[in-house]
């Protein structure tokens, strides 16, 4: 029911309103209780038909980093990274 | 998009497995409070890659299975009432209510719509100006600002037939009375992901502060869900119950205020029904008096007869995490996909579904 997928924005509309790609399917969605703005290229998370976010990159990078290095490293080391994850 | 195919890759999930057996924490029991959760911790495979101390379990995060029989003849009374077309998302068409579900009450001619969104709730009523169409809403937090968003454009937009029957819940007082109960041993907590964009990572942090249960806010990835389920047995092994977000791609600690905002402004909370559990205070929403227009409650007088459960179907206990579904003596006999006797086989995020899909391969 929360499930929620994400889309790149391929034109902004009014009523704030944007076209996406879904996976290779074209859509329009609503942006209207979405916190900040979406840019044409940018990723969203919708649900229902809303974004709810924008998907924030370097955050994801940041986290699949973390992943990989927790694995890797030593005990003390892991337990300091996942702390901030 | 690579940044998502990233997290399931599964040359990355080794290693955290490999952590997570390492971790010396004794029995423990993870709930998760998501739907999404339960089907995604299934088809991953990841319980059959647990150690056998760790025990997986699914607590009440499934909005379609919560919906009382009582909520699911109100909305058959409202599909029948003349003049009425009465839309909802396509998880609810099959659940079962006391007599009837929503797809039988459709097979009978009765305007019963499946909508994908708010929005073409709000097409339909613009198509159809001599009907009146009511949104069955159901869902906890994500889904909710997309009903609040419909209420407000209908408004702007002067739509006089357009109105909202809602049984949204929240999940945090629906965790809160499960953990008061005491019945379920819960040691840490997967919190839900996408629930957490809209209300914010920190709306969890009474699980630490005021039960000493650690909660990690996971995504829906294999890879997400390893890296929880190794952050809570970490906080489990050091006694050091806390919060911690590896889904900081989508969750912000203070949630997506804009979407909240919405909620608050068009709906307040009041006292909700929840399968297996009864009547929770302060666990639903409602439209408040500024919105009474677009309120179908208030609009038609629909009452129903107290509405009794299937005798033999457990969901309710299945819910609280008190019984597995192949506990109950029905499951995967009379109760099936096919034939559900109750909602947790109905929804695909059922738990009973989940186990009928993919247990029976697993294990």
């Amino acid at each position: 029911m929360c499930l929620a997928v994400p889309a790149k924005v391929l034109e902004l509309r009014d009523n704030q309103m944007a076209l996406v790609d879904l996976n290779g399917t074209q859509r329009e969605i609503s942006l209207m209780v979405l916190d900040g703005e979406a840019a044409v290229g940018d990723f969203v998370l919708i649900h229902v038909g809303y974004a709810i976010e924008v998907i924030d990159e370097e955050e994801a990078e940041r986290t699949l980093k973390m992943f990989e290095e927790l694995g890797t490293l030593d005990e003390e080391d892991a337990g300091e990274l996942s702390a901030i994850l | 998009m690579s940044i998502i195919s990233s997290f399931r890759e599964s040359s990355r999930a080794k290693p955290i497995i490999d952590r997570i057996h390492q971790r010396d924490t004794g029995p423990v029991s993870i709930m998760e409070f998501c739907g999404g959760h339960t089907v995604a911790i299934f088809r991953s495979g990841i319980r059959t890659v647990m150690p056998v101390h760790v025990q997986m379990i699914s607590g009440p995060g499934c909005p379609v299975c919560v919906t009382s029989n009582g909520d699911l003849d109100r909305a058959v009374a409202l599909a029948k009432t003349p003049g009425v077309i009465l839309a909802t998302y396509g998880d609810m068409l099959k659940v079962p209510g006391s007599e009837e579900s929503l797809m039988q009450v459709k097979a009978q001619g009765y305007a019963v719509e499946i909508v994908y969104s708010t929005l073409d709730a709000l097409a339909l009523a613009e198509a159809h100006p001599d009907r009146e169409i009511v949104f069955f809403a159901i869902g906890f937090e994500t889904t909710s600002p997309a009903a609040a968003a419909a209420v407000l454009q209908a408004r702007d937009r002067g739509l006089q037939n357009f109105s909202i029957c809602s049984v949204m819940k929240l999940t945090i007082p629906g965790a809160r009375a499960l953990l008061s109960m005491g019945e379920v041993k819960v040691d840490a907590v997967i919190g839900p992901g996408h629930v957490s964009s809209i209300i914010g990572s920190d709306a969890w942090r009474f699980l630490p502060e005021e039960y000493g249960i650690p909660v990690a806010i996971s995504g829906f990835e294999t890879l997400d869900l390893l890296a929880a389920t190794d952050a809570l047995l970490r906080m489990i092994e050091a006694k050091q119950p806390d919060l911690v977000n590896t889904y900081s791609r989508i969750v912000k600690p203070g949630g997506n205020r804009k979407a909240w905002g919405a909620v608050q402004q068009v709906f307040e909370l009041r006292a909700a029904s929840w399968r297996g559990f009864g009547e929770i205070p302060e666990s639903g929403l409602a439209l408040r008096e500024e919105f009474a227009a677009y309120d179908a409650d208030r609009r038609f007088d629909i009452r129903v007869a107290p509405a009794p459960e299937h005798p033999a179907c457990r969901c309710g206990e299945v819910l609280r995490g008190v019984a597995l579904p192949p506990d109950c003596k029905v499951f995967g006999t009379a109760c099936t996909p096919e034939h559900p006797l109750g909602p947790c086989m109905v929804s695909s995020e059922g738990s009973c579904a989940a186990y009928y899909h993919y247990q029976r391969q697993q294990r």
